[in-house]
């Protein structure tokens, strides 16, 4: 339904190529969480990799830092429409986190555990070969706390709410568990493109 | 997403910045309080803008959906509604959606809610439908704005205060130079913990809902008073700009 005297502001063609459907863009960074800002200080933080309930390998954040680094410059897209574009951001492949545990993904499903207790599923084939990262830098500084810091993982090409914040670990598991949003209304993966925004979409 | 064309059949101006629109929903739909909908606008090009926002109608107000809508000037749906919409249009509403940031009576108290400025909207619908449903679980509302005009809803609230159901209002006032009867300046953890304290009973849900600032000092404050940040729920909207239209939401 056309909406009675609403007009399309100027956008210029290129961002338009580059805009999922349904969203415009933003300059500035808006922060959008279920609670509180949850404090971690690098001493006290640690990343775990499991294999459904087994351990297979925790990093402290030296540690984590010591392991291979890559920059990583994307758009992204929020679920509430927004998009911001060319965001640099700077940590770990998750396929380097899986390369020094020694492993090779053992299921096809992944849930993203935070410190806030937030969780959220990404199948694994969507962290890998160079799709994903753990965050622990933006625009060459420290991720402040509000926007995830110490570290978030970064999956770009899905809704940014897959992108969780204070993240503390990967679990992989054997079926598609839903994670914090999934189990609250939104899309099981959340894809931008297809408008994967909402459980029905 | 289910979406329907709802009819505006009512505005009101509720402060400087915030009009209420009313809207009346060919398929009305059940909601918790705390839900938000989604407006889509749509241009003659099929370029198209959607924006969450709380409902502030209570789940038992009948057919009339009740959103207030503060006004942005850099967004590009609040400009809208405040400058172009009417009576009778057409506005294209989805929903409701949100799943976490919701209370009703059934979910007990004591419970602290916090908003600041046009984040008092999904608390009008909890706080409707617990008078609705005469519940008295026991609910302090911190009501923080800039100035006494800003103050959106309050008439309502005072009433609802002063109604002695265990429900109760207290406004804090950051920019107001004028004498008033409220509390004056910031949110702090003194004034919370004062608030909690007061309260008597241990408190079982907290809600923050404002402008991102707004919530990460009414958070601050809260957990310094003391309050476990486990049973803190937030929801934020960006404090300039575009984003100021959004709704708090997974990112």
């Amino acid at each position: 339904m056309i909406t009675r005297g609403f007009l399309r502001r100027s956008t210029d063609s290129g961002q338009l190529i580059r805009l999922p459907p349904g969203q415009h863009v933003v300059a500035d960074f808006p922060v959008l969480s279920a609670g509180p800002t949850p404090r971690i200080k690098t001493g006290d933080w640690s990343f775990a990799l499991k294999d459904g309930v087994r351990p297979v390998k925790s990093w402290s954040w030296a540690e984590f830092n010591a392991l291979p680094q890559t920059k990583m410059t994307r758009d992204i897209h929020c679920v509430t429409t927004w998009s911001k574009f060319d965001t640099a951001w700077e940590g770990v492949l998750v396929d380097d986190i899986l390369a020094d545990a020694g492993i090779e993904p053992p299921t096809g499903f992944t849930l993203a555990h935070s410190y806030d207790g937030y969780t959220t599923n990404v199948p694994t084939a969507d962290l890998v070969v160079g799709k994903a990262m753990v965050a622990t830098r933006y625009e060459g500084k420290p991720i402040p706390p509000d926007h995830g810091g110490p570290a978030r993982l970064l999956v770009p090409h899905l809704y940014f709410w897959k992108s969780a914040k204070w993240i503390n670990g990967l679990q992989f598991t054997k079926k598609d568990e839903l994670g914090f949003w999934e189990l609250r209304g939104y899309h099981r993966y959340g894809d931008p493109w297809r408008e994967q925004r909402y459980t029905n979409d | 997403m289910n979406w329907q064309n709802a009819i505006i059949t009512r505005i009101e101006t509720q402060s400087l910045r915030v009009k209420s629109f009313f809207f009346r929903l060919p398929e009305p739909f059940l909601f918790r309080p705390g839900q938000h909908v989604l407006l889509r606008l749509t241009a003659p090009d099929g370029y198209r803008a959607q924006r969450s926002y709380s409902i502030a109608s209570a789940p038992n107000a009948g057919e009339e959906l009740e959103l207030a809508i503060e006004r942005f000037d850099d967004g590009e749906v609040s400009p809208f509604m405040h400058d172009i919409a009417q009576v009778d249009d057409e506005i294209e509403i989805g929903g409701p959606v949100g799943g976490h940031f919701n209370w009703t009576p059934e979910d007990g108290g004591p419970v602290l809610f916090i908003g600041g400025g046009s984040g008092v909207a999904p608390f009008m619908s909890m706080l409707r439908h617990r008078a609705a449903i005469v519940s008295r679980v026991p609910v302090v509302l911190v009501f923080s704005a800039r100035l006494r005009e800003d103050l959106l809803f309050f008439d309502e609230l005072s009433k609802l205060a002063a109604s002695g159901d265990g429900f109760s209002l207290m406004v804090a006032l950051t920019r107001e130079a004028g004498a008033h009867p409220f509390r004056a300046g910031r949110i702090d953890a003194e004034f919370i913990a004062g608030i909690v304290g007061a309260m008597r009973m241990r408190v079982r849900q907290v809600m923050i809902c404002g402008s991102h600032p707004f919530v990460e000092a009414a958070a601050e404050g809260t957990i310094t008073a003391g309050i476990d940040p486990a049973i803190i729920k937030t929801e934020r909207y960006g404090a300039t700009g575009l984003q100021a239209e959004v709704r708090d939401l997974p990112a």
